[in-house]
């Protein structure tokens, strides 16, 4: 078996039998870059010294029983919107594209207390702000099952990263599905908590009441145990909570017998992909077969949820994107006649028109005048969301749907369209106005040869249901991956 | 001319006296080297996210509870955008919609010495922006935002005052309630006090208001005065001309006495205001107010009655020291040392107040400690130093703190209390001013002054002036 097939867990534990070295590992990392890199462009930074250099230190931490936990000395890419102390963080913007962070996010903090070794920064939709990674300034990222093809995003360079052996597991940022959805489309696990489980310090904002860090990564196994390492308390996010139910592991129980399962039909609607439909159906029957319920239901509301995300989203990002002046760090124009002129021809060259785009609506939104009519209705919506899921979760352990509408659309097909980019978020950010957790796994392959995803979706602070019942789809699902094609 | 009325209202910011910045762990001490208390969050790093600094909400609290107002149970921050360098962020956390407090009063005299309330629309709590500095020379700006976080309560007043003395009084009754709470030293020329003034005139009679303008740059009371009657008469004189105030925000300058206008209402920027996302709504709880109201201190009025009651000090002195929070803990403590308490009233009052008036100091300047007061009254006290020595020592003590033990011992000013001695030189002063004696001996009193005084001059000051006069009296019969 090829080292570069091991899931992290697994590596981890050859690491400690000393059957591998954290070097060897890393050396296959760097070794598949090599061969695919060119082609799929998932990393914005690659680190190789860095890299090697922590080999041996964590080796030696290893060696000396320092690092005893789960992903010791296993090689992770980290989506280039967290910070990282000393190593370039661009959030693929041209207004970051010289920015060298003095300190390092909470959840990369917590990584490299658990022994992680960084390989270097994932490629990203500018700022979060996209659905296929192609709003990059440093250029799209491609689908390793297809090069013609979109890898979703905005997390799509470490979906692509994981499904491609250039990393063993690695972090995104869900804010309307950005980890979920490229998750699907590559064929890996993708998981948002609760929101406030995974300390937002370092993470550069997009949406921040909508914002989460979660882990993408090669099984369900991998996911409860990176999400246990990074769901720590943090004093320095005032959004962060005290979880004392974090032992996520715990609930990697291949049994659903009585789980309670609702399936919207709401999510099942028009413009739904055939194969996608059937593929997640039959998840259910899976889920069914080993013992679970599983019921329809409506869930209403869900046709609200796009045009709310969008003006919360955006009217957020309006504000946090400010910042970025030219004035502090970052990149600013060469030539200039006063300050008022400096902003204007930074932020008109630092900034891609999508990232634009939602910068004008923001501010829109927000206006005076306006505010009352969109943000603050946005706002209602966001509520009555919440307790339409309120109400299903009285009813239901687990929400199965899909991850997205269809499968990773060619590349170029969703840029010249935004708005159909927008509805493609539709089975995802309803997670996030509620802030719900949701785990994306692969549950099929397409006739043209791409993954689908199963979306399994809990209430708010329930993640050891979903890990659960996708931990049991998994067991019954069987090893799944490119080669199985 | 018709007679006309001035509305007066007060937005009034002050910086908090807190240890820590409002958002992160930065200090708040004044005068460092730029950007040296900075860190991401007051830097604006991305990634970086503001934590709440409790302190800043028990000080707008208290503030706000000696104001009369309600406090808000469920208060958020919102973000205020609008893009200067100054602003790292380019927005500034401060509230909006839910501010912590609202609806207060304070009580002030009027122009006829009745009482009068100043609606306090709200308080609330917000970030201070970094500082600009413009480099002429080199055509350049630089920032230091050691300033960037530092907490601010800004007081918002319904549109009560009429006059400037109004104003004034309004103004010394928030600084005093602020001081006593230790809420902020309230200094307006350091800017941690500043007061933006929205005036108005109408004629009198008039139900409905004028339009206003809003006065800007304000850095002392006099500054405020001067500008408020500058405004005044600037409206007065359009109305009369029969144009029309225009809503704008202006900038006075005190140096000619003249303001200019900085934007109109028109250019007015829109801030975009939202919920801030970063930070959780307070939820303020009936214990945590009980807490902070059982914690405000001894404000003025109680403080005067006990003064007067406590230490029998007359009513206008008592009012005087306890209307500077500096002096009334300058009273106590120098008490607490041991001192007469008339006595030291009598130093605050006095010499005190003289050297502050010669020195254009105000009583917040004062710098010297209670425990060398206090030694000095101790020095008098025992009759170790008579009133003009006493005299000089405070002047020391005024302006370099020193200590009178050390000072009269060292410089050799101890009383001279040695009556054969003062004998000898006061047959001698007899002996060489007979016109005085005998101008004396003829009913002119005023002429033992000046043999007491000749007696004092031959013992360098020193002498015992009571054990003078007793001598000379009895030698003259």
């Amino acid at each position: 078996m090829d080292i570069l097939d091991y899931t992290a867990v697994e590596l981890a534990g050859r690491i400690k039998k000393k059957e591998v070295s954290v070097k060897d590992a890393v050396m296959a990392v760097l070794d598949r870059i090599d061969k695919t890199e060119n082609e799929l462009n998932c990393y914005v930074t690659i680190d190789r010294d860095g890299a090697l250099m922590s080999a041996e230190e964590v080796q030696k931490k290893i060696d000396r029983g320092e690092f005893a936990g789960p992903l010791a000395g296993v090689p992770v890419a980290i989506k280039d919107n967290m910070c990282t102390d000393g190593m370039l963080t661009t959030c693929s913007s041209k207004i970051l594209s010289n920015f060298v962070p003095a300190f390092s996010s909470q959840a990369v903090v917590n990584l490299k207390e658990a022994g992680a070794v960084i390989i270097g920064k994932t490629n990203m939709d500018e700022f979060a702000m996209g659905s296929t990674t192609e709003t990059s300034y440093y250029g799209a990222t491609k689908n390793p099952w297809n090069t013609d093809h979109v890898p979703g995003g905005s997390s799509g360079g470490s979906a692509a990263a994981v499904a491609a052996n250039e990393c063993y597991y690695a972090l995104g940022s869900d804010t309307g599905g950005s980890i979920r959805q490229p998750a699907a489309y590559c064929g890996v696990v993708g998981m948002k908590p609760t929101y406030s489980t995974v300390s937002r310090y370092g993470l550069i904002a997009y949406g921040s009441s909508l914002d989460q860090i979660g882990p993408i990564c090669k099984d369900v196994t991998d996911c409860a145990t990176i999400l246990e390492v990074i769901s720590t308390y943090d004093p320095k996010d005032a959004t962060s909570v005290k979880r004392q139910d974090t032992d996520f592991t715990s609930a990697l129980i291949d049994d659903v017998k009585g789980m309670k399962i609702g399936v919207p039909k709401d999510y099942f609607g028009d413009g739904m992909d055939e194969e996608v439909k059937d593929a997640v159906l039959r998840a259910a029957e899976v889920l069914k077969s080993k013992g679970a319920v599983i019921e329809e239901f409506e869930l209403s509301l869900v046709k609200y949820a796009i045009p709310a995300y969008y003006t919360i989203a955006s009217a957020e990002a309006s504000s946090n994107l400010e910042r970025f002046d030219g004035i502090k760090y970052g990149y600013r124009t060469n030539e200039y006649e006063g300050l008022h002129q400096m902003y204007k021809k930074t932020r008109s060259e630092g900034f891609g028109p999508e990232v634009k785009r939602r910068i004008m609506l923001g501010s829109f939104v927000l206006s005076s005048g306006y505010y009352d009519a969109y943000y603050l209705k946005a706002l209602k919506v966001k509520a009555l969301i919440k307790k339409a899921f309120d109400e299903a979760f009285s009813k239901y352990d687990v929400i199965l749907g899909p991850v997205a509408p269809g499968v990773a659309p060619k590349l170029g097909e969703s840029l010249c369209d935004p708005i159909k980019m927008y509805l493609g978020d539709i089975d995802t950010i309803s997670a996030n106005l509620a802030g719900l957790p949701g785990i994306s796994l692969p549950c099929g392959i397409s006739k043209n040869g791409l993954p689908i995803g199963l979306q399994l979706m809990g209430d708010c602070f329930k993640e050891k249901n979903i890990i659960r019942a996708a931990y049991a789809y998994e067991q019954a699902r069987g090893k799944f991956g490119r080669e199985d094609r | 001319m018709k007679s006309y009325e001035t509305v007066i209202g007060l937005e009034v910011h002050v910086e908090l006296a807190t240890k820590t910045k409002i958002f992160c762990g930065c200090s708040t001490a004044f005068g460092a080297e730029p950007n040296t208390h900075t860190c991401p969050v007051c830097t604006g790093m991305p990634g970086s996210l503001p934590v709440l600094n409790k302190q800043v909400v028990e000080y707008a609290m208290a503030v706000g509870l000696a104001a009369n107002c309600e406090i808000t149970r469920y208060s958020k921050f919102d973000r205020k955008n609008y893009f200067y360098p100054d602003n790292p962020q380019n927005y500034q956390i401060s509230q909006l919609y839910l501010p912590i407090c609202r609806n207060g009063f304070v009580e002030i005299m009027d122009q006829d010495g009745n009482p009068k309330k100043v609606r306090i629309h709200e308080i609330h709590m917000e970030e201070d922006a970094g500082k600009l500095i413009h480099d002429e020379w080199d055509d350049c700006s630089y920032v230091d935002y050691n300033r960037s976080g530092v907490p601010l309560i800004e007081i918002v007043s319904e549109p009560d005052m009429r006059s400037a003395d109004e104003v004034i009084r309004y103004l010394e009754k928030l600084r005093l309630i602020i001081q006593y709470l230790g809420a902020s030293d309230c200094k307006l020329n350091e800017g941690s006090m500043r007061a933006d003034v929205n005036l108005s005139v109408r004629e009198s009679g008039t139900g409905t208001f004028g339009t206003r303008t809003e006065m800007k740059n304000l850095n002392s009371f006099k500054a405020i005065a001067r500008a408020i009657e500058n405004e005044r008469e600037r409206q007065i004189e359009l109305l009369e001309e029969g144009k029309k105030v225009i809503q704008e925000t202006r900038r006075w300058d005190d140096n000619k006495e003249y303001s200019y206008p900085m934007r109109s209402k028109e250019d007015a920027m829109d801030y975009r205001y939202f919920p801030e996302p970063d930070l959780v709504p307070m939820i303020i709880s009936d214990e945590w107010i009980e807490k902070i109201r059982k914690n405000q201190p001894e404000f003025r009025d109680e403080k005067k009655k006990r003064y007067i009651s406590d230490f029998e000090i007359p009513e206008y002195d008592a009012d005087i020291i306890t209307g500077t929070k500096h002096l009334a803990d300058l009273f106590e403590a120098t008490v607490k040392f041991g001192a007469n308490p008339k006595k030291v009233s009598n130093y605050l009052m006095g010499e005190t107040m003289r050297l502050l008036k010669s020195n254009d100091m105000e009583p917040e300047d004062i710098t010297f400690s209670p425990e060398n007061l206090a030694r000095l009254i101790g020095l008098t006290d025992d009759n170790l130093i008579n009133s003009s020595v006493a005299k000089e020592v405070f002047e020391k003590i005024f302006t370099d703190d020193i200590n009178p033990v050390e000072y009269v011992e060292k410089n050799g000013l101890k009383q001279n209390n040695d009556e054969e001695g003062l004998r000898k030189m006061i047959q001698e002063v007899i002996e060489n001013n007979p016109q005085s004696v005998s101008d004396y001996k003829n009913g002119k009193d005023k002429a033992l002054g000046f043999l007491v005084g000749q007696t004092m001059k031959a013992a360098k000051g020193k002498a015992n002036p009571g054990i003078i006069n007793k001598i000379l009296k009895e030698l003259l019969g």
